[in-house]
């Protein structure tokens, strides 16, 4: 291998193990500084609210789900905001420095082939809705949740591995 | 100002592990439900007895309130059926909501896809809430909220329990790697 492949050649993944202790202490951490712990669809929702707020302030004002959060007229103003640009920075920071930010379409062999986009579209409205329905998604209830040895965490995380195996038998890998 | 900082901080380094582990590469997430691949269940199962435990060594020493921790509602229909749709859309979108951040700062374009398509998913569910707003409150169990009043047994038979599984996960999860294609690298 010459320098140049050296450069471009992405780091290896972390040991699971590692990880899950990192990711506990982070949990951790996030408990004992806010009461709660981590998430994000708190946020998807609340960007949701903000642009119906912009797009069609009526509809948004009068929706029974979405109007409590404008009534003030700054649905992002909140600490889940915050927490998910972190994890977007955080992101960021751990694929640059792993050499792993490739511009692509991911997924294509399991998931889909050729309808790859299709599959990653409905794949987000099941769970962007299913989150609703759960007031949660695996961060907020799943994980957190199942921290803090919640009934509904535990719940929660039973139907997605359940459901989530059942599903995947479904799509067939490409060749 | 400090509520920015440590939703910036803490974020971040949530998002910084989880990209570590390989959580913004769809193939590798989907992996645990092909079941050739235990790096979801190795890492998350991880991360939730650590946190688990650290909390009850914390209340011990006063350090933590437990009557401050956020405690999420036992409405157990709604948890487990947002839980079965959340997790037909991991199996066929390739993340979850938290992941798809992951995979979109990587680069992957499906990740965006994915995100709109949450975007989607809460409009929808939005736009039908008077009619769906029972799905929400589905099944309330209403004697406890966390299993230890549930069941009436202490946090620390609990964690033990969990510490256990959390073994038995990763030798289960080893194994089956190990009879399969194995996890996924993050050099393909």
């Amino acid at each position: 291998m010459n320098n140049a492949e050296a450069q471009v050649r992405p780091a290896a993944y972390m040991n699971p193990l590692v990880a899950g202790v990192l990711l506990g202490m982070v949990l951790l951490t996030t408990f004992v500084v806010t009461g709660h712990g981590l998430g994000a669809t708190g946020f998807t929702t609340r960007l949701v609210a903000w642009i119906g707020m912009n797009v069609a302030p009526v509809a948004t004002n009068t929706n029974d789900y979405l109007g409590g959060m404008v009534e003030e007229g700054k649905p992002l103003n909140a600490w889940i905001t915050w927490q998910v640009v972190g994890v977007a920075i955080g992101a960021l920071l751990s694929a640059f420095l792993a050499k792993r930010i490739h511009i692509k379409l991911d997924g294509k062999k399991f998931l889909g082939g050729s309808k790859r986009p299709m599959t990653a579209l409905f794949g987000g409205i099941l769970a962007g809705f299913g989150a609703r329905v759960a007031a949660g998604c695996t961060s907020g209830l799943g994980l957190s949740g199942a921290a803090v040895l919640s009934l509904a965490g535990f719940t929660f995380l039973g139907t997605f591995f359940a459901v989530g195996l059942l599903a995947s038998r479904f799509l067939k890998e490409e060749k | 100002m400090t509520e920015i900082l440590s939703g910036l901080l803490l974020g971040a380094g949530f998002g910084f592990v989880l990209e570590r582990a390989g959580f913004g590469n769809p193939n590798k997430l989907t992996g645990q439900f092909r079941l050739t691949d235990w790096s979801v269940f190795k890492v998350m199962f991880t991360a939730i007895v650590f946190a688990a435990v650290g909390l009850m060594v914390l209340e011990q020493f006063g350090l933590v309130d437990a009557g401050n921790l956020f405690v999420p509602p036992a409405f157990l229909g709604a948890a487990a059926l947002g839980g079965a749709l959340v997790g037909a859309g991991f199996a066929i979108g390739g993340y979850c909501p938290g992941t798809s951040v992951v995979g979109l700062m990587s680069g992957r374009i499906d990740a965006a896809i994915f995100l709109l398509g949450l975007l989607l998913g809460t409009v929808l569910f939005a736009s039908i809430y008077p009619n769906i707003e029972f799905l929400t409150t589905l099944g309330e169990y209403a004697k406890a909220d966390a299993l230890p009043d549930a069941f009436n047994i202490s946090s620390l038979s609990i964690n033990i329990g969990m510490v256990i599984a959390a073994v038995g996960v990763f030798v289960l999860g080893s194994w089956m790697e190990s009879k399969s294609k194995g996890p996924v690298s993050s050099q393909v």
